[in-house]
Formats: C-alpha cells, sequence, structure tokens
C-alpha cells in the first residue's frame, strides 16, 4: 500500500466509528419518520370526516351548504329540527364523528338582509394535538367554499345585499366538547392555542435531559480517561455519595441553562405566537399553583432519572469519545416523546403507544402540562410515582455498579449467588 | 501487629485467573515490595487491597478488617497511588490536594494540605492548573497526595514511575521516612534497585503466584546473587 493509502485506510478506520456512524443513520431514519408522518397528515386531509347537521333556515343558500356537506364529508345525521340536536350529537359520537352543523333560522333572510347568516357548530374534540384536529380543519375548508359559493350567487345574481355581506355572507359560531369541557371556540383554535402554550415545554425538557445527560456521562468518560476514578473510589467516601454528588452537580447546571432556555424559548414563542389576542386563562385552561408545582415535580424526578440513566450508561464509558456513543440511546428517548407530544395528544393515542409513551420516563413532564390544563391529575401523579420508582431503581443500579468491578474492569462480577445450595 | 493479612487470594477477571491463591502479610512500619515481571499480578493485588476490585476468593484483613465486609472502613485509613494516576485537569495543585483532603475527618485540612505540598515540593507552581504540570511534577502532586494523610497503610504502585533520578531519589526518602513515622507500606516496582533501597520484606510474584518471599539480603544470600535484579532473574526464569 502506498503512504497515501496507508493513510487514508487508518483514517478512515478512525472516523468510521459506531459514534458516528449511528447517529446519521438514527437521524436520517428521524427524518424518514417526520416523512411518514405529513404523508398521514396528508391522508388525513384526503379521508372524509363524519358529521351531521340539522338544517332549520331549509332555503336555497342553506341548500349551498348541506349539498357541499354531502359531497364531501360523511354526513351519518341530518334534520331541519333543532330539537333533534341532542339526538343528533349522541350519534355522531357514537360514530366517532366530529361535528354537528347547525344551520340556523333566517340563515337567508338574514344574508339578504345584509346580515351574516349564523352557522353554529358543535364540535367533539378529541385530542389537542396537531394532528387531532386535522378533521375539523377539513370540515372549515368544506364550509369555506360553501360560503364561496353563495357569495357567487350574491353577486351572479345581481342581489342587493352589500359587497361586505356577499363577501363574508356566513358567520361561524363554534362551540367545542373537550374533555368535559364546553368552549367557545373552535378545535383548531384551541389545538393552535395549547401548542403555543405547551410546545416548548417538550423542546426545553429534550434539550435539558440530552444537555445534562450528556455532562454526567462525560464526567464519566473523563474520570476513567484522566484516570482520577481510581483514587475517587479508594477514598473514605460512600459510592452512593459519589454518585449522588455527580447527578446533584448535573441536575443544578442542566437546571441553570433549563432556565436559560426556557427564557429564550419563551420570548421565541410569543413573538412567533398567532394568538395573542386570546388566552386560554379566559376559557378556564390555564395551571393553577398547585399544576406548576406537579409539573415541577415531574420535571426534576424526570431529570433525576435521565441523570441516573445516563450514568449507568457512562460507566460503560472508556473514554469520552465512547461517551459520545452513549448519549445516543437518551437523544432517542427525549426526542421520541418530544415529537408525540407535539403532534398528539396522549389520549388519542391507541393503546400500545399510551403505554410505550408512559414507559419512557422522559415523556411525563412532557405530558404533564397539557394534561393538567384538563385536570387529568391521574395521569400527572402516577407518572411521577411511575419516574419516581424508576429514578431510584436506576440509582440503586448504579451504586451496585459501583460496587463491582464493572467500573474498572468491564466487568460485574461481584459474588456468587447460592441457589439451592449451589453456586450459580 | 500485623496490618495485611493475605490468605490464598484468588481473584479472576471471567474466565482468566490474575491471581492464584497468594497469602503474605506485613507487619506496622513494614515497607513490603510486590516484584514481578509484567502481568504477573501485582497490581491486581494492590487493586484488591485498596478496595478497588472485589475477591473472587480467599479473605483479606487490613489492620483487622475484612476487607470484603468493611471496605469503608478500611478506605478511611489506606492510600492508594496507582501506577498511571492522573489529578483533575482544570484544579490547581493546591486545590486538588484540598478536594482530598477535604474527605478525611481531619480537623486540620490545612496542616494536611501543608504536608501533601511540602511532599510534592513544587514551589509556585502548586498554583498553577494541573494541566500545565510535567509528567513528574504530576506524580510528585499524586506521591504528595498518597502521604499527606498520614495513612496507617499506603499502597504505592510503582511509586517513583516517571520521575527522573533526582527526583525519584527524593520520593524514595519520602517513603523512608514515611515508614519510619509508623505508616506501612506496599509497593511494587520495576526497580529493583529501589526495592533493593526501601523494602524490608518482598515477593517475587510469577504467573499470580508468591515463587519466593523474605528480606533483599537474605534472598541475595539464597540465591548467591549481588543484587536483587539477578535473584529475579533467577527466580523467574
Amino acid at each position: 500500500m502506498s503512504a497515501l493509502g496507508n493513510i487514508i485506510s487508518k483514517e478512515l478506520k478512525e472516523l468510521l466509528t459506531p459514534s458516528a456512524i449511528i447517529p446519521i443513520i438514527v437521524i436520517a431514519l428521524i427524518f424518514g419518520s417526520i416523512g411518514s408522518s405529513m404523508e398521514s397528515i396528508q391522508e388525513g386531509l384526503e379521508e372524509k370526516p363524519t358529521l351531521g347537521f340539522i338544517d332549520e333556515d331549509n332555503s336555497k343558500l342553506s341548500h349551498v351548504i348541506t349539498t357541499y356537506l354531502n359531497n364531501n364529508t360523511d354526513v351519518i345525521f341530518n334534520s331541519t329540527d333543532i330539537s333533534d340536536k341532542s339526538i343528533g350529537l349522541d350519534k355522531i359520537k357514537e360514530k366517532d364523528g366530529i361535528a354537528l352543523i347547525v344551520i340556523k333560522q333566517n340563515f337567508s333572510k338574514n344574508i339578504f338582509n345584509n346580515s351574516q347568516g349564523d352557522i353554529q357548530l358543535y364540535w367533539i374534540m378529541k385530542g389537542g394535538g396537531i394532528f387531532d384536529t386535522i378533521s375539523s380543519d377539513v370540515v372549515e375548508g368544506v364550509l369555506y367554499s360553501s360560503s364561496q359559493e353563495i357569495s357567487k350567487i350574491l353577486i351572479g345574481e345581481n342581489t342587493k345585499v352589500n359587497s361586505t355581506i356577499a363577501l363574508w355572507p356566513t358567520k361561524r359560531i363554534d362551540t367545542t366538547y373537550f374533555k368535559d369541557r364546553e368552549i367557545g371556540l373552535s378545535p383548531s383554535t384551541i389545538s393552535g392555542m395549547l401548542a403555543s402554550q405547551s410546545t416548548f415545554m417538550p423542546i426545553i425538557i429534550m434539550m435539558l435531559i440530552i444537555f445534562a445527560g450528556q455532562m454526567i456521562i462525560s464526567s464519566m468518560a473523563l474520570e476513567k480517561e484522566n484516570k482520577t476514578l481510581e483514587t475517587l473510589l479508594t477514598l473514605p467516601v460512600k459510592r452512593t455519595s459519589i454518585v449522588t454528588g455527580k447527578i446533584a452537580a448535573s441536575a443544578f447546571i442542566g437546571l441553570l441553562f433549563a432556565i436559560i432556555y426556557m427564557i429564550g424559548m419563551n420570548n421565541y414563542f410569543q413573538g412567533f405566537s398567532g394568538f395573542g389576542q386570546m388566552n386560554l386563562a379566559d376559557y378556564g385552561l390555564t395551571l393553577s399553583g398547585q399544576d406548576f408545582i406537579l409539573v415541577g415535580i415531574s420535571l426534576f424526578i424526570t431529570l433525576i432519572s435521565a441523570l441516573a440513566l445516563c450514568m449507568l450508561l457512562g460507566t460503560f464509558a472508556k473514554n469520552f469519545k465512547s461517551a459520545q456513543t452513549l448519549v445516543f440511546p437518551v437523544t432517542m428517548l427525549a426526542m421520541i416523546p418530544m415529537f408525540i407530544t407535539m403532534f398528539f395528544d396522549f389520549d388519542t393515542l391507541p393503546l400500545v403507544f399510551k403505554v410505550l409513551l408512559f414507559a419512557i420516563p422522559f415523556a411525563h413532564p412532557m405530558i404533564a402540562t397539557r394534561a393538567l390544563i384538563f385536570d387529568n391529575y391521574l395521569l400527572v401523579i402516577s407518572g411521577i410515582i411511575y419516574v419516581f420508582i424508576f429514578a431510584v431503581i436506576t440509582i440503586s443500579i448504579v451504586v451496585w455498579v459501583f460496587k463491582t468491578d464493572r467500573l474498572l474492569t468491564g466487568s460485574t462480577r461481584r459474588k456468587k449467588f447460592k441457589l439451592f445450595g449451589r453456586k450459580i | 501487629m500485623t496490618v495485611i493479612e493475605v490468605n490464598n487470594l484468588v481473584k479472576k477477571y471471567g474466565a482468566f485467573e490474575a491471581v492464584k491463591g497468594i497469602s503474605f502479610s506485613v507487619n506496622k512500619g513494614e515497607i513490603f515490595g510486590l516484584i514481578g515481571p509484567n502481568g504477573a499480578g501485582k497490581t491486581t493485588v494492590l487493586r484488591v487491597i485498596s478496595t478497588l476490585l472485589t475477591i473472587t476468593s480467599g479473605s483479606i484483613k487490613i489492620m483487622n478488617y475484612d476487607l470484603s465486609k468493611k471496605p469503608n472502613e478500611i478506605r478511611k485509613f489506606i492510600s492508594y497511588l496507582p501506577e498511571d494516576a492522573g489529578a483533575y485537569k482544570n484544579l490547581t495543585g493546591r486545590k486538588y490536594l484540598t478536594f482530598i483532603a477535604n474527605f478525611f475527618d481531619s480537623k486540620d485540612t490545612k496542616e494536611m494540605v501543608r504536608k501533601g505540598i511540602e511532599i510534592a515540593d513544587l514551589d509556585e507552581r502548586i498554583d498553577d492548573k494541573v494541566d500545565t504540570y510535567s509528567k513528574g511534577m504530576k506524580r510528585r502532586l499524586l506521591v504528595g497526595r498518597a502521604l499527606m494523610t498520614e495513612p496507617k497503610l499506603a499502597i504505592l504502585d510503582e511509586p517513583t514511575s516517571g520521575l527522573d533520578v533526582l527526583n525519584a531519589q527524593e520520593i524514595r526518602k519520602i517513603i523512608k521516612n514515611t515508614a519510619k513515622q509508623g505508616t506501612t507500606i506496599l509497593l511494587s516496582s520495576h526497580n529493583m534497585l529501589e526495592v533493593e533501597y526501601l523494602c524490608d520484606k518482598i515477593s517475587l510474584i510469577a504467573e499470580g503466584k508468591i515463587v519466593e518471599e523474605g528480606k533483599p539480603r537474605a534472598l541475595m544470600e539464597k540465591y548467591n546473587s549481588v543484587n536483587i535484579e539477578e535473584v529475579f532473574t533467577k527466580v523467574v526464569k
């Protein structure tokens, strides 16, 4: 082999390590899955939403709307009598539909008298995630198109309707039933408001876990690389104190950085929020002081569990470079729930995904904010208990590993256990 | 008084038996040397005695404490200097010694640090970051760290490794004086002159077993050798 070939071969062997290859493959997979998700959104947009309507007006203009609804949605209930509203809502709920649309009496008359015609929408909202409101977006689109069709009629037939009404002949009045609440907003508005208030929490948590986790894994790796670990382990200090000390220091720095990120990200999201004039608190969708304490506890316990897990992984690190690879599983465990909670509501996930998401300890503070807005204390408190147990078990394993040869030799053999008088 | 009592010590790494049932004892104030070729099991023995590695079988008592049962108690009065030990690079020499001193139940941490600085003998460089030290300076700092706590048992793996002749001589004197003050020293070394000069008693280890043991002078007489190096060669071959 030539000198140049020799050098290239050596460089390639050094650069193409698992720590370099695995992240690239996983990032490619993540982008692939995001692509698939976008495809599923597209499919969702193409699916006909299930709904019902009551046409109280039963006029030429109201028929424009009902025709559009019949052609573009799956209508499972229709009536002309408002007293059928309860029956209609029950049927829609039963068939997993999303809305009951009521075209109010005097709809046409109002339009021709230069007032907007009222359309009352009763939405059945299942989840607050961005993906959960795709169907309602489709219905809103259909109603917009039918409104445009009415505009065409009004302009085409040279009616005496003024230009404003001709261009905007209909007015939507939204009532959304969501998690035992009745809110005077459309699902997409609620979802948008929830997203503007709770989207940055998963991002902060993800960054916090990755940052603090990287610190503690690197700290373990540096102790080994700098040959300081052996000295530390022979000092009169309990293994529990070493583990706790490392976790506490990383947690402190992590929280400090989280606060800094939080301030920055909060300003960022406020700048981009399109719901400045609306406030969730006006609709009773806000966190109380007690809720904030629960979110804080959830976040703190999660951080401790993340650090304990990272420290456990750090015991495998031989040096600083290998530590970078070990951060990767933690990064994945932080990113997966972040993406899921950003796009979906926990309540609307299939059971398998609910179980999987619940099993990821880092998901709980991401779920907590939205769950507490809708008073789902059971989910949040059970999550805190689960993460606490996870943290205690993980810390116990780390302390146990510190008492074995694993840290120095890579073997965890401590003692032989006796079972029925036999050594195993 | 017996400070170290090793009985039939066996240490396995998986299927590999690094130490194959060795026994020895060291009395208070003695300097006991473990010598042997590379891979003989010296460092493993030192690591087990310093509570870093667990015992596969056999027993070790340090100051009458069972090492398997009371490692935390033992750590209070031992000090271990690994062969390739390092110090925290972002600390100065003084801060590193203070960090270590704070782990001990001493009322006078400052005196402990002062002693460490005296042994390390780094002059004004003690206030520089460890990262800027030469290999020899780092070793002197670590020797200072190991002996400043006035341990009842100091376990030194190649204590003069990486030091020049003058510095090595200085460290040997410090070790000798430390032993005179009552500290028991267990060390390993490749330097036979060092072993001959320092040790009251030595054990020659080969392939995980003690193949010879005794006072340096007595061994030289037994093997009709002029120095320990010759004894070592004759025994190991």
